[in-house]
């Protein structure tokens, strides 16, 4: 008797933390939710919340916009929605990939720039910006072979009898990203005023996109991306172990490195063709999530960055379309954000997390 | 019953050092140390045996099959592997590595299920280590590292154990603790355990088989009581040494002037 009542308040206590952990998360992953329906109601353009109300309520009745509508709906169904969703999949893009890179790569200073990715996708999109203006598709069409172009050279680099040592491909990576912002140098040298407004803004990051279509063009390959990842959330985990524990635990390393690999390409150069080189989203977001954790095992770090990733982005996008009385690139906050708080967070721990 | 057999098998590191074994058996419960100094090629061994390292000719033979015949995952099935030294980047909880043995029993997509939980949980207290399992991997001592690589080893429910150098860093007391904890399964659970080691007291106090390594080559491998003798330690180590009988046990003391 008096043993279990003794026993009692250490197993509650131990419950009870369980609990509030399990609270945490559920939180985390439904973060997302809330702020995308509070993003509908910022923007430039002046609506009432009421109004932006009645354009929900309206498109919940009738979708696909059969009735003739008004100015707000089409500011708020047209141009916000898409907006704050391809913010949403954008944020799922960079922080998945941050985070499973970093998994595999054993190495908590990895995102997509180190495979070159970034710089790749980069050129492809100031490419078609500066000679194909006004080609539709084009901007995507290059930021994503280009991207994937970058990916596959690193990789090949890096690839010697049949393994890929991670020095090698951290080195090959940075090889390759110095090419392609040389050749990205050059094509601002040569591109005229008005045009290379347009490269400077786009390489800034903003997802001042209109419509639908960029949205339905990215968001199936980005969250196919994503799926992949998720399903080999477990196995990143072995896989951060390092090649050859990974591979005597009974890992095909080769394989399923690269199937890491491709999805955060695939991600990340869709996300890059629509809306430029949106930085520290990649880096800041799953650090985050494994301090807020306290835990490295990917099995939760993975959807927990997607959501985190995603509120991130979507908060720092209203925040562009409502300081100014013009938009700011989003690009530009996530930095002014994102720099500060890893600076603070790598203080405050000491960065006790990788050790 | 042979776990593991290898016969004429040769490794060679481009030009210059190569390693041959030409013939090893080990069986259910039986514990094989590969001594010698450093550099000899006992981890050599060990890797071509968990085929890390490509034979170039030879044959090994794990369960009665071919290694060629086994794919990386079926391998890790039957042979648990336990690396030397270990710096793992994330602070995973111990019982988040013990679970990562089950890795080839899953599938690609698959996530550890209930059972693969039991599995790990059983391990950790096969190894005798189950208060560990909450704690921080990267905050723990360096002895009781070694037995969560050993329960992870377990994990993978293989036929046969590898370890290579399992008391490289460790402290008098956690050198013996680990080698008490590998002879035991080994009786315990008929593995057939291969492991290397530095010191020639402990593979006569831990070993059924002895293999003496130099320069690549296995001079001599069989029951500790024929294969060490003052003439061969002297002959691997180059060092001279006296064996000294206690307690009805065999022990090698290095002749030192002073």
């Amino acid at each position: 008797m008096i043993s279990s009542f003794f026993s009692l308040p250490t197993h509650y206590a131990w419950s009870l933390a369980m609990m509030r952990k399990k609270i945490l998360l559920f939180s985390v992953i439904l973060l997302p939710l809330p702020i995308f329906l509070a993003s509908l109601f910022v923007g430039v353009y002046p609506i009432e919340p009421i109004a932006v109300l009645g354009v929900l309520a309206r498109r919940l009745t009738d979708p696909f916009g059969q009735v003739p509508s008004d100015i707000f709906d089409v500011v708020v169904f047209n141009i916000r929605m898409p907006r704050v969703l391809l913010a949403l999949v954008g944020g799922i893009a960079l922080s998945v990939a941050g985070a499973s890179l970093q998994g595999v790569f054993r190495n908590p200073l990895v995102d997509s720039y180190i495979l070159g990715v970034s710089a790749g996708a980069g050129f492809g999109a100031a490419l078609a910006i500066a000679y194909l203006p006004g080609v539709p598709g084009s901007v995507q069409l290059f930021s994503f072979a280009m991207g994937f172009t970058a990916f596959f050279t690193t990789y090949a680099v890096a690839k010697t009898k049949g393994e890929t040592p991670v020095i090698s491909l951290v080195l090959s990576g940075v090889i390759v990203t110095a090419l392609f912002s040389a050749m990205l140098s050059i094509i601002k040298f040569f591109t005229e005023a008005e045009r290379l407004a347009g490269v400077v803004y786009w390489m800034m990051g903003s997802l001042a996109v209109t419509g639908w279509a960029p949205l339905l063009q990215t968001a199936p390959l980005i969250l196919a991306g994503f799926a992949l990842v998720f399903l080999m959330r477990w196995r990143i985990n072995v896989l951060s172990m390092g090649e050859e524990e990974a591979r005597a635990l009974g890992i095909n390393v080769e394989r399923d490195r690269f199937l890491v690999l491709f999805a955060a390409t695939l991600m990340v150069s869709t996300f890059v063709s629509v809306a430029g080189i949106i930085g520290w989203i990649g880096l800041v977001v799953p650090h985050t999530v494994r301090m807020l954790l306290g835990n490295p095992d990917n099995r939760q770090v993975i959807p927990v960055s997607a959501s985190l990733g995603a509120a991130f982005l979507m908060i720092a996008d209203d925040l562009a379309r409502s300081v100014a009385s013009f938009e700011l690139p989003v690009g530009v906050i996530t930095t002014l954000v994102g720099a500060p708080f890893f600076l603070y967070l790598l203080r405050m721990r000491g960065g006790s997390t990788w050790r | 019953m042979e776990v593991i057999g290898i016969s004429g098998l040769r490794f060679s590191y481009g030009e210059g050092f190569s390693v041959r074994a030409d013939s090893l058996s080990v069986g259910e419960g039986e514990v094989l140390t590969l001594l010698g100094p450093n550099g000899s090629g006992k981890t050599t061994v060990l890797k071509c045996i968990n085929a890390l390292l490509k034979t170039s000719t030879g044959r090994i033979s794990i369960c009665g099959r071919d290694i060629s015949s086994y794919t990386r995952s079926t391998l890790s099935k039957v042979v648990g592997y336990v690396p030397q030294s270990h710096t793992p980047t994330f602070p995973f909880t111990v019982f988040d590595v013990v679970l990562m043995g089950r890795v080839s029993h899953l599938g690609l997509f698959q996530q550890p299920s209930r059972s693969d939980r039991l599995k790990a949980e059983e391990a950790l207290k096969t190894v005798g280590i189950s208060r560990l399992g909450d704690r921080i991997y990267t905050k723990i001592s360096g002895g009781e590292r070694q037995l969560v690589l050993i329960a992870r080893a377990i994990a993978q429910e293989p036929k046969l154990l590898l370890l290579d150098e399992p008391t490289a860093h460790l402290d008098f007391k956690n050198q013996i603790t680990t080698l008490s904890t590998i002879k035991r399964l080994s009786k315990e659970k008929g593995l057939a355990v291969m492991m290397s080691l530095h010191d020639p007291n402990h593979a006569l106090l831990y070993s059924d088989l002895i293999a003496l390594m130099r320069n690549g080559e296995i001079l001599i491998c069989g029951p500790p009581e024929d294969v060490v003798n003052d003439k061969t330690i002297e002959e691997i180590y180059n060092l001279p040494v006296d064996v000294v009988d206690h307690a009805g046990r065999q022990f090698i003391l290095p002749r030192v002037e002073n």
